[in-house]
């Protein structure tokens, strides 16, 4: 049986890794490969690196960086920010990257998600949507969150699906460092209007509520951050209590 | 022991190489008819879109010299699905190693398969040491149904073939170097063939 995944999410500024609360306060929580080889050794099913450097060389030193950790790891990542480009795509799954994700540049210029799927396959290309409710509808944001566009969540999301996209990692901008729990009425839906797996990201705190993005959100796999770099959940833990809620993980 | 991946453009091969030495060992990377056929292994990779890769392996002349190869060969992913006589994916011929045709996912699953399944039905040295209903990672959107050549099954809305093998030639659909401790086993194995 198809199990549901568990992904840590580090964030990458200059080669290390680091997390915002609330995409503002930055905390240092150690270096990537170690922390991803940790990670692969503890029982995550995949990671995602998140690059939000800004840098000149930023290009150079997080192929670099994808190459030392498709060295040292067994299990799959996805490498994303400011990838704009079938170029940027390129060079990251040449350095060994198993998938990548676009966000903003794919709102910019949607056609990207076609050019990559179809230059490199559906199957690597995931699209991360960041949105947020205004006035009850959940809008699609850019720059890590912070710029509002007037697209609305569901719509781009079924859009993206049909240029190609093979899945899609949706950030709730107001779940995200809450440790309040997923979005996962927005998730639900996503999961029921689309046919593409589904990431529930933003809100984690506890077990319960990777408990709760499963089963009352439908998600297809579940991402964090904060509650693993500083171990208020081990991975373990938290599989053994979802199959003990009968939902499917590898353990 | 010599261990060549064909590189023919195909996609992230780096991984594969870094899971071999990891296990201690070194693949090289070619696409020289000649070194391929010397190799004491050879390991046929693939991600990507299936007819934009046989146009590939077409440009490179390889298509004919991997049918023939006598030592033990590991198409792994697209890999393998291009060993078998057709995919519906681009409506592509493939090298017709293993007599099955590839087809889409239908059975109201998602699409694609992304993530950790179990194999089963294990029945070829591949899987010495590997448990019936182990977790391996598979990223797919076409699958090869059961066949005689199947020697390892998953399902997933249907049971379909997770692992192929005919005389020197093996696939596995899901990534071994992807596929934690139990990949590298099965790569090990492979490795291990005589």
């Amino acid at each position: 049986m198809l199990t549901k995944r568990i992904i840590p999410c580090l964030d990458i500024k200059n080669g290390r890794t680091v997390k915002g609360v609330n995409f503002v306060d930055l905390r240092d929580a150690g270096d990537p490969v170690e922390l991803a080889d940790i990670y692969s050794k503890a029982g995550a099913d995949e990671l995602v690196f998140l690059d939000i450097s800004a840098t000149e060389e930023r290009r150079k030193t997080l192929a670099n960086l994808v190459l030392r950790v498709a060295e040292k790891v067994n299990i799959p990542f996805t490498v994303g920010g400011g990838i704009s480009s079938v170029e940027d795509v390129d060079i990251l799954l040449q350095n060994g990257a198993d998938k990548v994700s676009v966000n903003s540049s794919a709102v910019k210029n949607p056609q990207l998600i076609n050019d990559l799927a179809a230059k490199f396959g559906s199957q690597c290309i995931t699209v991360a949507i960041d949105a947020k409710q205004i006035d009850e509808e959940w809008k699609v944001h850019l720059v890590g969150g912070k710029v509002p566009t007037e697209l609305n969540l569901f719509d781009w999301a079924k859009e993206v699906e049909q240029r190609g996209a093979g899945e899609i990692l949706f950030t709730s901008m107001d779940h995200d460092g809450t440790k309040d729990g997923f979005a996962n009425k927005a998730l639900s839906r996503l999961s029921r209007e689309l046919n593409i797996p589904i990431i529930a990201s933003g809100g984690a705190g506890n077990v319960s509520h990777f408990v709760d993005t499963f089963i009352e959100g439908e998600a297809d796999a579940a991402l964090a951050a904060s509650v693993f770099h500083f171990k208020e959940i081990e991975i373990k833990d938290l599989k053994q209590e979802l199959q003990d809620n009968n939902i499917p993980v590898r353990l | 022991m010599k261990i060549v991946i064909i590189n023919y453009g195909a996609g992230n091969i780096q991984s594969i190489k870094f899971a071999i030495q990891r296990l201690g060992y070194e693949a090289v990377l070619s696409n020289d008819p000649e070194e391929i056929k010397a190799a004491d292994k050879v390991i046929f990779p693939g991600v990507g879109e299936a007819s934009s890769a046989m146009g590939k392996l077409k440009d490179s002349g390889l298509d004919t010299l991997v049918p023939k190869l006598k030592q033990p060969v590991l198409g792994i992913c697209l890999g393998m699905q291009l060993m078998c006589n057709y995919t519906e994916e681009g409506d592509t011929e493939g090298l017709g190693i293993f007599d099955v045709d590839v087809i889409r996912f239908n059975h109201g699953v998602k699409v694609p398969q992304i993530g950790w399944n179990q194999i089963e039905s294990l029945k070829c040295p591949l899987f010495d040491g590997v448990t019936e209903k182990d977790y391996i990672y598979l990223v797919h959107s076409y699958y090869a149904p059961v066949t005689k050549n199947t020697v390892a099954k998953t399902y997933y809305g249907v049971d379909y073939s997770t692992a192929l093998q005919k005389d020197n030639f093996y696939g596995t659909q899901f990534h071994p170097e992807k596929s934690s401790e139990v990949g590298e086993k099965i790569l090990l194995n492979f490795l291990s063939i005589k």
